[in-house]
């Protein structure tokens, strides 16, 4: 678990079966270790009305075959979560009322995902979260814009526009990011050593 | 009759000053010799002739000029002017407010004719005069909110109040003190409050949310916050933070009084009628060190305000690369006599 921290950031819980016939799971990476401890919970038949779009990233690929196994009405596997993104947001678009919705994984996944879930009008405190595995971050330059993915370390170097930013706990749901700000706005010669942070 | 409008800037040459009897009005905030965040709301009623607590919405001298640099920011960054979709029926609410009220206060500089649904407005100061159909956005050439805030000092977070929380969802920020619209619009209370330190622990934005959820029609509330700038810049943004950000290495023991300026927030709370959401007008006032220090008392106060101020709330504000010259300079106007109590500048 992330150490406790400002109000603006997410809290995650744990994944468990809720009641209901259609079912949407959202992962990356070691993110199916949580759908897959959350199966043996599980009622049978469960996974009969689920849909599960995965993006293993660099996981062991076992884990994929094992979300397989669950058998679930609809399985995808994508290289990115951007790349995947517009099916999703097809899914929820079209999804029938009552469709319960499971993120889990990098906090930037389930970011995005529960963006996209937000903006077909699902209610935030109605969809399950769980994170696992990494802490990078996503992060947004407030000063051009850019969103810099998979951030690991304090400061970090936007990737648009080259600013050296500090990574702030704030979080916006709407944008899916932290804010990054520029550490040495006020003396730019000041250059602070970039450290892991975010693993 | 009626004000005389200066012509300044905020950016460049800064031009940017204050007439003496601004300076006798401007807002202080400090009551006492010491600072620390309170929940310092209280009813925004009708202060004495002259001050800008005066009329409800306050016009001043600089109007003419703050409104030549908001327009600047917007072309600029257009995303300091948003409004989430659901918003725009409070953005209408906000547009009468400001209409009615400066009308009503200033009759030489606007008016506001009403014959139901058509309205007719006029703003001297800005050449304005318009025929519009009241509620029918494509009579206007912005949308309400944006129409009227590029009319009106100060910021202004327009609020939807659901859940028993508030929701920033919609906004015109372009004098704000360090924070981003952009990335705040849609956040609820605490969230968007979430960076400020000590102010959680002490249950400051709890208390603060029970009454703003409580503001009724009619009785606005209000509130002072304050914080320093170096030089009289309104777009003190994050998003721009890396351009204006190396003024604060600039600060010397011979530029103190006017480089570095307090900047008042006037932050007040309204009832929208029929969104029944709320609008924060954030009002920015400046002052340079020479200007305050006319005041004996003021100079005073704010020296040992300043000098006493813990180091969190130093650091919050961006004081720390210049509090000690700033300290230096304020301690030689600073004679220990005691100070009256109350904010005026004796």
């Amino acid at each position: 678990m992330p150490p406790q921290s400002i109000i603006s950031r997410p809290v995650y819980g744990m994944l468990s079966p809720q009641p209901g016939r259609e079912h949407l799971f959202v992962a990356d990476a070691q993110g199916a270790e949580a759908i897959l401890d959350m199966a043996a919970a599980a009622p049978d038949g469960f996974f009969a009305g689920a849909q599960i779009v995965y993006i293993p990233r660099d996981a062991d690929p076992s884990l994929a075959e094992r979300l397989k196994a669950l058998s679930p009405a609809m399985f995808y596997e994508g290289p990115s979560v951007a790349a995947a993104m517009p099916r999703l947001r097809q899914t929820l678009a079209t999804a029938r009322m009552g469709l319960r919705v499971y993120l889990a994984g990098t906090e930037g996944l389930i970011g995005q995902a529960m963006q996209a879930a937000l903006e077909a009008g699902i209610d935030h405190s109605s969809i399950q979260t769980e994170h696992r595995g990494s802490l990078a971050r996503r992060v947004q330059c407030v000063h051009c814009k850019g969103i810099t993915e998979d951030v690991t370390t304090q400061p970090v170097t936007c990737a648009h526009c080259g600013l050296l930013l500090f990574v702030r706990d704030h979080y916006s749901r709407r944008i899916a990011a932290f804010q990054g700000v520029c550490i040495n706005a006020e003396d730019p010669s000041e250059i602070p050593p970039a450290e892991e942070a975010f693993r | 009759m009626g004000i005389t409008f200066r012509q300044e800037t905020f950016r460049d040459d800064f031009s940017f000053a204050n007439s003496p009897e601004h300076i006798r009005r401007f807002p202080f905030p400090f009551h006492e010799d010491s600072y620390m965040y309170a929940v310092n709301i209280e009813p925004h009623v009708a202060g004495p002739k002259g001050s800008v607590l005066e009329h409800p919405i306050d016009v001043d001298e600089h109007y003419v000029s703050e409104m030549q640099d908001r327009a600047l920011v917007l072309a600029e960054d257009p995303l300091r002017c948003q409004s989430l979709p659901h918003m725009t029926l409070a953005g209408w609410d906000l547009l009468e407010l400001l209409m009615t009220a400066k009308a009503e206060s200033y009759p030489e500089h606007f008016s506001l004719t009403r014959d139901g649904d058509r309205w007719h407005w006029v703003n001297r100061p800005l050449g304005i005069d318009d025929r519009f159909t009241f509620g029918d956005v494509a009579t206007l050439p912005y949308g309400p909110m944006e129409y009227i805030t590029r009319q009106s000092q100060g910021d202004f977070c327009l609020l939807d109040q659901r859940d028993g929380n508030l929701w920033m969802d919609a906004g015109i920020v372009t004098t704000q003190a360090d924070w981003s619209l952009d990335f705040d619009i849609g956040m609820n209370f605490f969230e968007w409050h979430a960076p400020v330190p000590l102010a959680h622990e002490k249950g400051i934005f709890t208390r603060a949310l029970k009454f703003l959820l409580n503001v009724q029609q009619g009785r606005p509330a209000r509130r002072l916050n304050w914080t320093m700038t170096i030089n009289p810049r309104l777009d003190t943004s994050p998003e721009n933070y890396h351009k204006w950000g190396p003024d604060r290495t600039t600060v010397t023991p011979e530029n103190v009084g006017h480089k570095v300026h307090l900047r008042v927030e006037l932050q007040s709370f309204w009832r929208l009628p029929r969104s029944n959401g709320l609008v924060f007008p954030i009002r920015c006032y400046l002052i340079s060190m020479d200007e305050l220090v006319t005041s004996r008392k003021w100079a005073r106060r704010l020296h040992r305000v300043i000098r006493d101020l813990p180091d969190e709330i130093a650091a919050y504000k961006g004081l720390t690369r210049y509090r000690a010259t700033l300290i230096e300079w304020l301690s030689a106007h600073d004679d220990g006599a005691p100070t009256s109590p109350g904010f005026g500048p004796d």
